[in-house]
């Protein structure tokens, strides 16, 4: 943390970059973002184990855009989720400096490269906990999954929370806000709220990089996350891909193999 | 005497194959169940996995989807890019606890007038045996909480 503090102070005197945007003390025990724009300001800066939120959130913003290069305090998450918003061609290579943190260990990354070759040392795995709901759910039989999920789902009430928290959710015109034709219903009723769920999680195949942060941010306790982390494994599964990883990299679903392999079309 | 249930079958098929198959059954005077509700549209790659969700809230108990074989794409790549998407739809709705064996995904070549006939019919069987998809109505009808 200390290494990191002086980094970042040493950024904002040197000029390098406009902004550090990390953790500071919220309200509650909880972590919030901050942006440290003035070197006396560094000193805000938080980083333990309940930092959590994947802050490649601010990355695409117009008005982060606006201040110029800014370093970002990034997890492992929002690591994968920087590169791949440079996939997506949201942040140019160079647009933000990434002070890289695993664990104890500070790495700094300027490039698209150095990023992808830090991530290719890592491996990435599902959480324990959430590993087993999703064998859970497999193992239920299709109305067990089904109650499961109205049941939850009924606690939903579309704050958007989840779109909202998602990196990789930066569209300035969302499906959910577009009314003609109205695809999917307002109202957080059932319908709406299954509809909102299964689109999200299409939207969000072959992009989601796992970071959980939908499931936390959800006032309600749903875990969507599960559902987009079940897409995140099915494309890895069937098409070999990982999102988060390359700064190269097709959309799964804008691209095809002439001999992709399914058992079900008749 | 108690009716039988009749399903209502949406299918929407791909102008250039499955749309011409099922102008071919007809013309081959073949007859298949009237359950079936055709829409055309240009290619599989338009059909929009929103559309699949719209007709099962419009009431919908089964759904074909049908278009051009691998290869045979009219637009060259347009079955290819939607093959993609079913494969992952499809499992994403058997995580949400869809009952998929209401939706059926099918290839049929416009000279395959016999097999549309065959799928409509085994496809209507299958649905009628199934019964009216409560689950997905009383979503619908659920309402504002």
């Amino acid at each position: 943390m200390e290494a990191v503090i002086r980094r970042a102070k040493e950024l904002l005197e040197k000029g390098e970059v406009k902004a550090v945007l990390g953790y500071a003390q919220g309200t509650g025990g909880v972590r919030r973002p901050h942006f440290a724009k003035r070197p006396d300001q560094v000193d805000k800066l938080v980083l333990d184990a309940t930092c959590a939120q994947n802050l490649a959130v601010y990355a695409t913003k117009h008005e982060v855009k606006k201040l110029g290069k800014v370093a970002i305090v990034a997890l492992p998450g929002t690591q994968r989720a920087l590169i791949q918003l440079m996939a997506e061609r949201q942040i140019r290579d160079g647009e933000v400096a990434i002070l890289a943190v695993d664990g104890a260990e500070l790495k700094e990354l300027d490039s698209a490269q150095g990023l992808e070759e830090h991530l290719a040392l890592k491996t990435q795995a599902l959480d324990a906990k959430d590993k087993a709901k999703l064998a859970e759910l497999e193992a239920m039989s299709t109305e067990a999954r089904w109650a499961y999920w109205q049941e939850e789902l009924s606690r939903c009430m579309k704050c958007y929370a989840c779109r909202n928290s998602c990196p990789m959710c930066y569209c300035e015109h969302c499906t959910m806000d577009c009314n003609r034709p109205q695809w999917v219903p307002v109202a957080s009723h059932a319908l709406g709220n299954l509809e909102y769920h299964m689109v999200r999680t299409m939207h969000l195949a072959g992009r989601c990089l796992e970071c959980g942060d939908c499931g936390r941010a959800c006032p309600v306790g749903i875990p969507v996350h599960l559902l987009t982390f079940s897409a995140e494994e099915t494309i890895h599964e069937l098409f070999g891909q990982r999102a988060g990883r390359k700064a190269k990299l097709d959309y799964a679903l804008s691209t095809f193999k002439t001999d992709d392999k399914e058992s079900f079309i008749r | 005497m108690a009716e039988q249930f009749e399903p209502k079958i949406t299918a929407f098929v791909c102008n250039w194959c499955t749309y011409a198959g099922a102008d071919l059954t007809g013309t081959s005077r073949i007859k298949y169940q009237s359950n079936v509700r055709v829409l055309r549209v240009p290619c599989t790659g338009r059909i929009d996995y929103m559309m699949v969700l719209k007709a099962l809230h419009k009431g919908a108990d089964g759904i074909i989807v049908s278009g051009c074989h691998p290869n045979d794409c009219h637009y060259t790549s347009g079955n290819y890019h939607a093959r993609r998407r079913w494969m992952v739809f499809k499992k994403m709705m058997e995580v949400m606890g869809v009952d998929m064996r209401r939706i059926t995904f099918s290839w049929v070549s416009a000279a395959e007038g016999a097999r549309w006939a065959q799928l409509v019919n085994e496809v209507t069987d299958q649905v009628r045996a199934l019964g009216p998809y409560t689950a997905f109505r009383q979503v619908v009808g659920a309402g504002v909480e």
